[in-house]
């Protein structure tokens, strides 16, 4: 005898189909996450930061770190986009003490501060900061409010004012949102050293493990006097300076 | 006395030219925004630098006008004011469309209008901003269930109520607008406290004024009384928050001064060579502070409604001059980034703004939306009373 199939059983079917499916569908998107992702996962137990010595760069080496981080991850090359429109992830500055004259030049960009403004003001998470203390923005989230913008102290946020074409493939960019520097987060996943770091070269800008206490930079940081720069917002920053 | 209300006739030709000409501007507000979401922000005057321009400037000129149109209304539940209750439902109706308005410039100078969902389903709860969401859709909800208790007769017990609650919460949403600048800690012109508070005091002075334009306007164009007392009432209520918000600007300014970190930005605003202080003192001061003081309290002038008419433009113009100086002109000053040292090149220097077309049209069709929704909601319900001759509004009254 056929049994015809009544609506209650159609639905335990389909229901039961559906769990099934779903429960060994998502196994295998874990495992393949798993695959591809870093063999170590990002932790609290590790603080990237970067240690600028200004007496040791020269003007060359700060020009060289912003056409380093430009080919990079493609910014700059802004068509339209007319002076402070265009994206700026890496500037060099020039400082004069008012008392002494003393002129300094320095490299300036996010400073993957602790306690990032950035990432408070922001409405919907897309500013974060990573467990290692990298902050960046979820472009998929930011809605392109620029609230990020009025907080951060250190200008280091660029707005995309325009349409963009030829990107790179590991920084994918979008009109309408905010970007900044995300301390080459690609590279430094595969044990590499951000681009700006890698160009100069020298023991001018060290970059490392905060926490580490073998790493380069934590054992410098404990020889030097170094600096944060807006050190009076409590922000404690990833990037310190010695020789300002 | 029973008050009477009753819907607008709105069959005249003035009705409908009313409607085309503010559709003509929502229509070019649109077209603004297609311009400049299409190719994006460079098509505007904003930048790294200034990146809140003129449509904030409108925007959140309507979104703390907003607030402060719902006074009317609160005067009279919350306080038992008893000339105010007549005015109570196009006080929230005001308040609710001046909101609507507001954020919906926001909403369109987003760099991702089209990201909206996003922004009502992720919260960052340590962000003023979400917070500020959160607060305007509640606005919304709360006054619109204030107007249903004060329009359904079985629900009047009720309005006081939910009169006291919407009060609570305009409050709550003023000080989480002004907030948004308080909390900036990094930018000198910002981070100050009394921001929240001086929001709130020009809430009320913006939002009467629009009130009183939007009541004395419709009363003239539909032929129906509105009286003296009513009129003065409202005149010199607008007068007492002209001279607050005045107050709040000098305190604020005054104590800026003292502090040595913000005494650049402050005299880049008050005495610099820049636009903004031009824009201070003849615009902010006199245009929108003293001349409409002289106007609402000269003697010779009493029950004029025509220079109350004006002196109600010009706090608003004032006003927008107002939130333009605090808006534009505290993203133009650069950052104090090294206290002590003077920054030769990379950043620093006063940021250039000049707004584009498109951003204006942007802000004005916010208004446009806001006066439309007032204009067909008197249509279609009873908003207005009847009359607001002297008898009726203040049954001691002797002519």
């Amino acid at each position: 005898m056929s049994k015809t199939l009544n609506r209650r059983d159609f639905i335990k079917t389909t229901t039961a189909t559906t769990a099934s499916v779903a429960t060994i569908a998502s196994g295998i998107t874990l495992t393949t996450f798993a695959a591809n992702a870093n063999e170590n996962p990002v932790t609290n137990e590790k603080r990237w930061g970067m240690l600028i010595d200004t007496n040791r760069l020269t003007e060359a080496n700060i020009d060289g770190m912003v056409t380093a981080c430009k080919k990079e991850h493609g910014w700059g090359s802004e068509a339209h986009s007319t002076g402070d429109q265009k994206s700026n992830w890496i500037r060099k500055l020039k400082v004069k003490d008012k008392a002494t004259g003393k002129v300094t030049s320095l490299p300036l960009m996010c400073q993957h501060c602790e306690e990032p403004p950035c990432v408070d003001v922001c409405p919907t998470n897309a500013s974060m900061k990573r467990e290692d203390g990298i902050v960046l923005v979820d472009r998929h989230l930011c809605i392109g409010c620029r609230y990020c913008m009025m907080a951060c102290p250190y200008d280091a946020r660029s707005f995309v004012h325009e349409d963009l074409t030829d990107q790179k493939e590991d920084m994918p960019r979008g009109k309408g949102t905010v970007e900044s520097c995300t301390l080459c987060v690609h590279k430094v996943d595969k044990g590499e050293a951000p681009a700006c770091v890698a160009s100069v070269n020298s023991d001018a800008v060290i970059f490392g493990d905060l926490y580490d206490a073998n790493s380069k930079i934590n054992q410098t940081l404990k020889k030097v006097q170094s600096a944060q720069i807006r050190a009076d917002l409590n922000l404690n920053t990833g990037v310190r300076y010695s020789g300002i | 006395m029973n008050i009477r209300y009753e819907q607008i006739q709105g069959r005249s030709l003035g009705f409908y030219a009313l409607v085309a000409g503010l559709g003509v501007l929502i229509l070019a507000a649109l077209g603004a925004v297609w311009h400049m979401e299409h190719n994006g922000h460079w098509v505007t005057g904003m930048s790294n630098r200034i990146v809140w321009g003129m449509p904030h400037v409108f925007a959140l000129f309507l979104i703390v006008a907003a607030s402060g149109a719902l006074n009317v209304a609160s005067i009279s539940s919350v306080f038992n004011k008893k000339l105010y209750k007549p005015m109570s439902r196009l006080s929230g109706l005001v308040s609710l469309a001046l909101l609507a308005g507001g954020l919906m410039i926001l909403v369109l100078d987003l760099g991702r209008p089209d990201r909206l969902i996003v922004a009502m389903t992720e919260y960052n709860f340590k962000s003023i901003f979400a917070w500020n969401i959160i607060l305007y859709n509640g606005f919304f909800v709360i006054v619109a269930i204030y107007l249903w208790m004060m329009f359904e007769r079985r629900m009047n017990k009720f309005s006081s109520k939910a009169g006291l609650s919407a009060f609570t919460w305009r409050l709550i949403l003023t000080t989480g607008t002004g907030s948004i600048f308080g909390f900036l800690v990094a930018r000198q012109a910002y981070d100050a406290v009394i921001m929240a508070p001086m929001f709130i005091i020009m809430s009320f002075a913006f939002g009467l004024a629009f009130f009183i334009l939007i009541l004395m306007a419709s009363y003239k164009w539909t032929d129906r009384p509105l009286g003296d007392v009513v009129v003065n009432r409202l005149g010199n209520l607008l007068g007492v928050f002209v001279a607050a918000v005045m107050y709040f600007v000098a305190v604020k300014h005054l104590g800026n001064l003292y502090l040595a970190e913000n005494a650049g930005v402050e005299n880049f605003i008050l005495f610099g060579e820049y636009v903004y202080s031009d824009l201070f003192w003849y615009g902010q001061i006199i245009l929108g502070g003293l001349i409409p003081m002289a106007l609402i309290y000269h003697p010779a002038l009493r029950s004029n409604r025509s220079t109350l008419g004006l002196a109600s433009v010009l706090v608003l113009i004032g006003g927008v001059i107002q939130l333009y100086i605090i808006i534009v002109g505290g993203q133009a000053y650069p950052m104090e980034m090294f206290p002590g040292k003077e920054i030769l090149e990379g950043y620093g220097g006063i940021a250039a703004y000049t707004p584009s077309l498109a951003e204006i049209m942007l802000g004005v069709g916010g208004i446009a939306v806001a006066l439309i929704a007032v204009t067909f909601l008197v249509k279609f319900l009873p908003f207005l009373p009847e009359s607001l001759a002297d008898e009726v509004s203040d049954p001691h009254h002797k002519s």
